[in-house]
This record gives structure tokens, sequence and C-alpha cells, in this order.
């Protein structure tokens, strides 16, 4: 009914908590793109040889490249030349030495996460690596992992004690011109995680990187890799937050996973971009490939997502199984309202015998926002025995929004079985009308509801995090209903 | 307690109440009978504020407020209970969350601090054997995948819980055998109290073998054409609603 919509309007206005913007002086290049920027950020990192020209490569890739268009999203053209491709706190001193130096409006934000940064809070046993727009400022716990001979550091110090490492993994599952995005990001990325379990070792902690982007007019160019060695295990979450700013602000972040035989990488993210405001204006364009090859056998991983962030997000966390037996996974919450515009899902291919997918998409769409699933499940001539399990929910909150499913199946095996459901419904009049007979406040019903709508995805999140991503699924809807 | 005078009401444009007077003291139990589409639905949504019905005249008091001011969840929290005839699911949301949200919302209301976890489930356990049903049903999805009788039990055991001031009961008997109808009545009558009424909604006389009534209405077309004690439900019972001159639409319908 007409008033319950307009209400249902109202409960879905809200407030970004993560507005801020931190006043540090910043080394920031000028607005601008060519070679001279790569080289000069090549150096000012120290990096290897090796990697100035692997940067360079991608750059002249990337000048060749259009900028992709199929995706269900509408945006002005980004002016690539208006973007600073590097900033960094100005100062030495203003960097964090030890995380008592750690901005604390920083380590508010990490506490509302869920993520404590301080060694003290270590009931959480979460080890993170915070970066701040290009560099990262500071990785915790880093001697009960140097122990277990987990390497968890930023990629430009990986690059530079473990080159050998990076060498041999970095763009083998994302190569160099494998998108436009990623062809870009290969050629300026500043900072990111660097992940190693070794053989047989069960990481002692939870690994988490914290993204926050800061300065105005620059893009953030992340590059994560993670690498399981055969037997390991890892858990990883990454959270992303950014000031509330009129322009939009791009962010074009790759992450590889590598897993050998037996390995297992539970990959979670809470991604919380500023979306923009009521009208629209602002926020993050996400433009982000993250893929993880199961190159091993009997490996297995799992992407967990809660997207609520980012203005525009253009996102397939996708698993290439290789290995013989290997299993990948795609658990995802993706929410959107006011202009928010969504095109996120994955892409399951499978190489190996056995390998077999799971997929379950929970979608939220509120407001005037577009939420759409692109799923690709692809069965290569050898995947015997392959199958695929896909579950593609839309849930609808007032009439204004969009919600679209374009599932792709290619398969060239005939043993292959695939299993696609998909439904959409909405939070109905009458459900909302039965909590609040029950005496239910009509926004506290909302995020109820929406909340047991994605409770099959939410129970794959770590504990802590499950519990912040419902918290966050609740400020996310604030305002939807009067 | 309630005090509903010249109620008009439509849906859609439609003209559904048509100038309805009823007055409810504590500690009475009402039942409003009718044929099919005279309204009996229509009567108990309004009182309990759903806004896709409009109000177009007259005025509804509940303990001397403005009934009709209030919000659906207000109304709720002074004591409003409605157990409804198509009670909706909500899947994934557990009924054990979903009554101790509703609970603690009560409980807000009125300046009482929240019911923690433990104190809840042995409350919630307690009224759900009132009822026969399994407390493995706290654990599912409010109302998902319960059968027609396992529903309206359910929202019996809700007003046990909640124990409201007023309990609208709409055709809470329909859809039971025999044995269930016994269990929802039990519940029913373990609700009646001097400071509460029972607005009973029902087609069928039946139930009212069970619970004994005080008054009995007659509604037709939006209008109570008739009040009297028990004794009317059993001779409208014997003689059927052709008797007070008003068709029956269902049997009419399916007939
Ligand atoms: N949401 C609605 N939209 C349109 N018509 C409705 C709606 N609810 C009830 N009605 C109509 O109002 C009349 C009374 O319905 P109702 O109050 O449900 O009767 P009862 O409960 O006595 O069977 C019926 O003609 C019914 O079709
Ligand atoms: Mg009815």
């Amino acid at each position: 009914m007409a008033t319950t919509d307009e209400e249902v309007r109202e409960l879905i206005k809200r407030e970004y908590e993560h507005g801020f913007v931190t006043e540090i002086e910043s080394d920031t290049f000028e607005p601008g793109l060519n070679e001279d920027v790569i080289r000069r950020l090549s150096d000012l990192k120290q990096e290897p040889e090796f990697m100035l020209e692997w940067r360079l490569k991608a750059y002249r890739r990337w000048l060749e490249m259009d900028e992709p268009e199929w995706a269900h999203v509408d945006y002005p053209q980004v002016k690539f030349d208006d973007i600073s491709y590097y900033s960094a706190p100005k100062r030495p001193e203003d960097m964090p030495q030890s995380l008592d130096e750690v901005d604390p409006e920083l380590l508010k934000t990490y506490e509302k996460l869920g993520i404590p940064l301080h060694e003290r809070a270590k009931l959480a046993g979460v080890a993170v690596d915070a970066v701040f727009d290009s560099v990262s400022v500071v990785t915790t716990f880093k001697e009960p992992l140097e122990k277990a001979g987990v390497i968890f550091c930023p990629i430009s110090e990986a690059l530079q004690k473990h080159p050998e490492l990076v060498k041999k993994y970095l763009g083998s599952v994302v190569p160099v011109a494998d998108n436009y995005y990623a062809a870009l990001n290969s050629a300026v990325f500043s900072d990111g995680s660097f992940v190693y379990i070794p053989k047989g070792v069960r990481c002692p902690l939870e690994l988490s990187t914290y993204f926050r982007i800061n300065a105005a007019n620059t893009g953030q160019f992340e590059r994560t890799l993670i690498i399981a060695d055969a037997g390991s295990y890892v858990s990883y979450l990454e959270g992303c937050t950014a000031p509330m700013r009129d322009e939009n602000q791009l962010h074009a972040a790759v992450v590889e996973l590598v897993l050998l035989d037996d390995a297992q990488i539970k990959y979670s993210t809470v991604q919380n971009w500023y979306p923009g405001d009521e009208t629209g204006k602002g926020g993050i364009y996400n433009f982000v490939t993250k893929r993880a090859a199961c190159i091993g056998k009997n490996s297995k991983v799992s992407w967990t997502q809660v997207e609520t962030g980012s203005a525009i997000t253009w996102k397939y966390p996708s698993c290439i199984l290789r290995g013989d037996n290997s299993v990948g996974e795609f658990y995802s919450v993706a929410l959107t309202h006011n202009y928010q515009q969504a095109d996120t899902g994955t892409k399951m291919i499978h190489i190996g015998k056995n390998t077999s997918s799971t997929v379950i998409s929970k979608g939220i769409s509120a407001g005037r926002s577009s939420n759409a699933y692109r799923g690709l499940v692809k069965f290569n001539p050898g995947a015997e025995g392959a199958r695929n399990f896909t579950q593609c929910d839309s849930l609808l909150i007032g009439d204004r929004c969009g919600a679209h499913t374009f599932p792709y199946i290619e398969s060239k095996n005939k043993s292959a079985i695939v299993e696609h459901e998909a439904t959409t419904s909405k939070v109905s009049d009458e459900q909302m009308f039965l909590c609040r007979q029950r005496g239910i406040e009509p926004e506290q019903a909302v995020s109820m509801i929406v909340n047991g709508f994605c409770k099959e995805v939410f129970k794959e999140l770590p504990m802590e995090f499950a519990v912040e991503a419902g918290k966050l699924l609740e400020v996310s809807l604030e305002g939807s209903v009067g | 307690m309630l005090s509903i005078k010249n109620l008009h009401a439509c849906v859609e444009n439609k003209q559904i109440l048509n100038g309805l007077n009823l007055e409810i003291k504590a500690g009475e139990v009402h039942a409003i009978m009718g044929p099919n589409g005279s309204g009996k639905s229509t009567l108990s949504q309004v009182l309990a504020g759903n806004e896709a019905f409009d109000v177009t005249a007259g005025e509804v008091t509940f303990n001397g407020d403005n009934l009709l001011d209030l919000a659906t969840e207000e109304r709720a929290r002074e004591g409003i209970f409605l157990a409804f005839q198509y009670p909706v699911e909500i899947p994934g949301v557990s009924n054990l969350q979903f009554l101790r949200t509703s609970v603690n919302a009560m409980r807000k209301h009125h300046g009482i601090e929240d019911m923690n976890a433990a104190e809840f489930m042995k409350l919630a356990k307690e009224v759900s054997k009132q009822v026969d049903l399994d407390p493995a049903f706290l654990k599912r999805g409010v109302n998902e995948g319960f059968s027609g009788g396992e529903k309206k039990r359910n929202e019996v055991m809700q007003a046990l819980l909640l124990q409201p001031k007023l309990a609208i009961l709409d055709e809470t008997d329909s859809g039971l055998d025999i044995d269930a109808l016994k269990v929802v009545a039990d519940g029913v009558n373990a609700l009646r109290a001097s400071d509460r009424a029972i607005l009973m909604i029902t087609h069928y006389q039946r139930l009212l073998d069970h619970i004994v009534p005080d008054y009995v209405h007659v509604l037709s077309e939006g209008k109570i054409i008739r009040s009297g004690g028990p004794e009317l439900a059993l001779e409208l019972e014997a003689k059927g609603y052709g008797w007070l001159g008003i068709e029956d639409q269902a049997a009419a319908n399916h007939g």
C-alpha cells in the first residue's frame, strides 16, 4: 500500500557512519597518469626492477583497452587524468609508529567494524593490516604469526623481503591485462596485503585488512595476494570505509588467491565504502577483480561478502577450480538503496574432475537502487562429475528499485550437474503489519526481515563479523519506515 | 475499555463498515458472528491500525484514549492484540527472535528492562506447551511452513505470551480439527481475566461451545444488526443466517 511504501522509503534513509576526514598532511601526486608517474611510484616504493617492468607492461596494455560497458550500471566516464595515483601521510612522524599512535578516529572505526586494532584487544584473535589511502600504516600481531611461519605484511614490504614469492604468483590468477580495471590496477597499485601460509599450517589468527580512503581525488588501487600452501588454512577478512565527499572516487582493487593441494581459504568481505548521499551524489566506484585459483587438488575456497556501500559496485569474486575435487563457494549479501547500483556475482570455472561449487546470493534493493546478480558457471570438457548449485534470491523494499538476475551457464561436459533456483520477494505490507501489531518499531521490523532473508549467508561469516554485518544492515536500512 | 461509535471504514474505495457501534468492558468476552464478507476481519484490522483501511467516520476510544490517533505499534503496546485470520510468514526470522523482540518492545514502552534470552526461553517454552506446540517451533521461521492449525495455535500462544488488555481473535477456530479446537479454546479460556477483554470473531457457533461468550453480535454489511447473549449463537446455528434476513455470501458462492 502507498502509505507503507512511503514509510519504507523513510526507513531506508541512512546515515553513513564513517564519513569523517582525517586531517593530516599528505604527500600526493599531481593528478594524471603516464609512464613517469608509474616510475616515480615504483621508485618511491623501492621496488625490484621486475616490478617496474611488470607495471609498465600493464600500463601499455591498459592504454589499448576500452572501458567495459556490459555491466548493468550507469555512470559518467571516469576521467583518469583527474585522479591522483598516490597519496600517503607526508611526514614520517605522521605515520603511526605503533598502535598507540594510530588515529583514534581510525581506531574507533575499526572498533565499529568489530576489528579491534589494539594488541590488548586480543580476544578477537584477529591480526590486522591497516591500509590508509596508498600505504599500509600498521600491521598487528606480527610476532605470533612469524612464529607460525605465516607471512602477513603490506605487499610493498613483501616485494622487498620475499620478491621470489611475489614474482611467482603475482598476476598468476588475474593476468595483467585480464580486464580494464585489473590492467589499471596492475600498473598503479600502491599497497595492499600479502599473505603466505606455509605447508600444513593452520593460521593461528584470523587475518584482516582494513582499507580506508581518506584523501580527496585519489584513487585507491590495492592489491592483495594470498598464497595458501599445501594443507594450510586461513580465514581472512577485509573491511572498507571512506569519507563522505561529493565527488566520486575510484577504487579498483585486485585480489588474487592461490590454493595448493588440500589448502583452504575463507575470504570474507564487509564492504562499506561511502555510498553517496540520498540524491545519488558522491560515493565510491568500486570496480574490483577478485579471483581464486584452486590449483591444488582437494582445495577449497569460500568467498563471503556483505556489500552495503559504494555508489557503484562491479565485482565478481570467482573460483577457478583446476585441482580435482576442489570446491568453490560464494555467499553474498548485496544491499543497495538510494541511487546505488550493484552488478555483482561470481564465476565458477570447473576444470578439474569432481569439482563442486555453491552460490548463494541475496540481493536487497531499496530506494531507487538497482541490484543485479551476474553469475557464470562453466564446465570445461575435463570437468567430469562436476556440479554446481546456485540459489539467487532478491528482496525488494518499496516499489522504485530494481532487481535483475543474469545467470550464464556453459557446459562442455555432459556429466556435469547444475541446479539453479531463483526467487524474488518483497518486504510485504502484511509482514510489516504483523511486526508492528506485535509492538515492534517499523525500522526494527525491516531490519529483522532483511536479516532473516540473509541468514544463510551470515552464518558463513566468522562469528564476530556476522554480528557486525547484521548491525551494518540495520544502519544501512536506517530511515526506511517512518 | 473499548468504545466504538458509528464506525465507517473503507478499503480501496470500497465501503465496508457502515456505522458500527460496540461497547466492550474489561472482563467481558464478546463474539462477533456474521457471514463471509460482512466485514468481520475489516473491523479487526481497523482496530489494530492496518493502514490499508481508511476510517471515514466515527470514533473509537480505548481506555479513554482516541485509538485512531495511535500508530499500529502504539496500539499494540497499549495492549491491543490481534490473532490474525491468515498469519503471514517471515522467512529466516525465528519465532523466538520475533517474539522476544516483541516482548521487549512492549516492556520498553512500559519502562521495564529487556528480558534476557534465558528468561525468555523459559517463558516461551511454557506458553508453547500450553497450546500443545512443540518448543521446536520456537526455532523455526515465523509461521514458515506451519500448517493452518499450527499457525492458529501459534497466534494463541503469542496472546498468552503478551498478555494483552484486549485480545481480538479473528477466526482463530477456522480450519481446526476437534482436538486442535479444544486446545485453542483452552488457551483462550486461560486468557479470560477480570482486567482483560476478548473479542472473538467467528463464522461458526462450534467455538462458542468451548468458550462461552458474555455477548454475541451479528454483523451484516458492516453493521451490527443484532446483539444478545450466548443463546443468540445457538439460534443462529439452528436457523441459519437467513433467519435474520441476510444471505451467507460464502454459502451462496459455494452453494
Ligand atoms: N485488502 C482488501 N482489498 C479489497 N477488498 C477487501 C480487502 N479486505 C477486505 N475486502 C473486502 O471487504 C469485504 C469484507 O471483508 P472482510 O472484512 O474480510 O469480511 P469477513 O472477515 O467478514 O469475511 C469483502 O467484500 C472483501 O472482499
Ligand atoms: Mg475474515
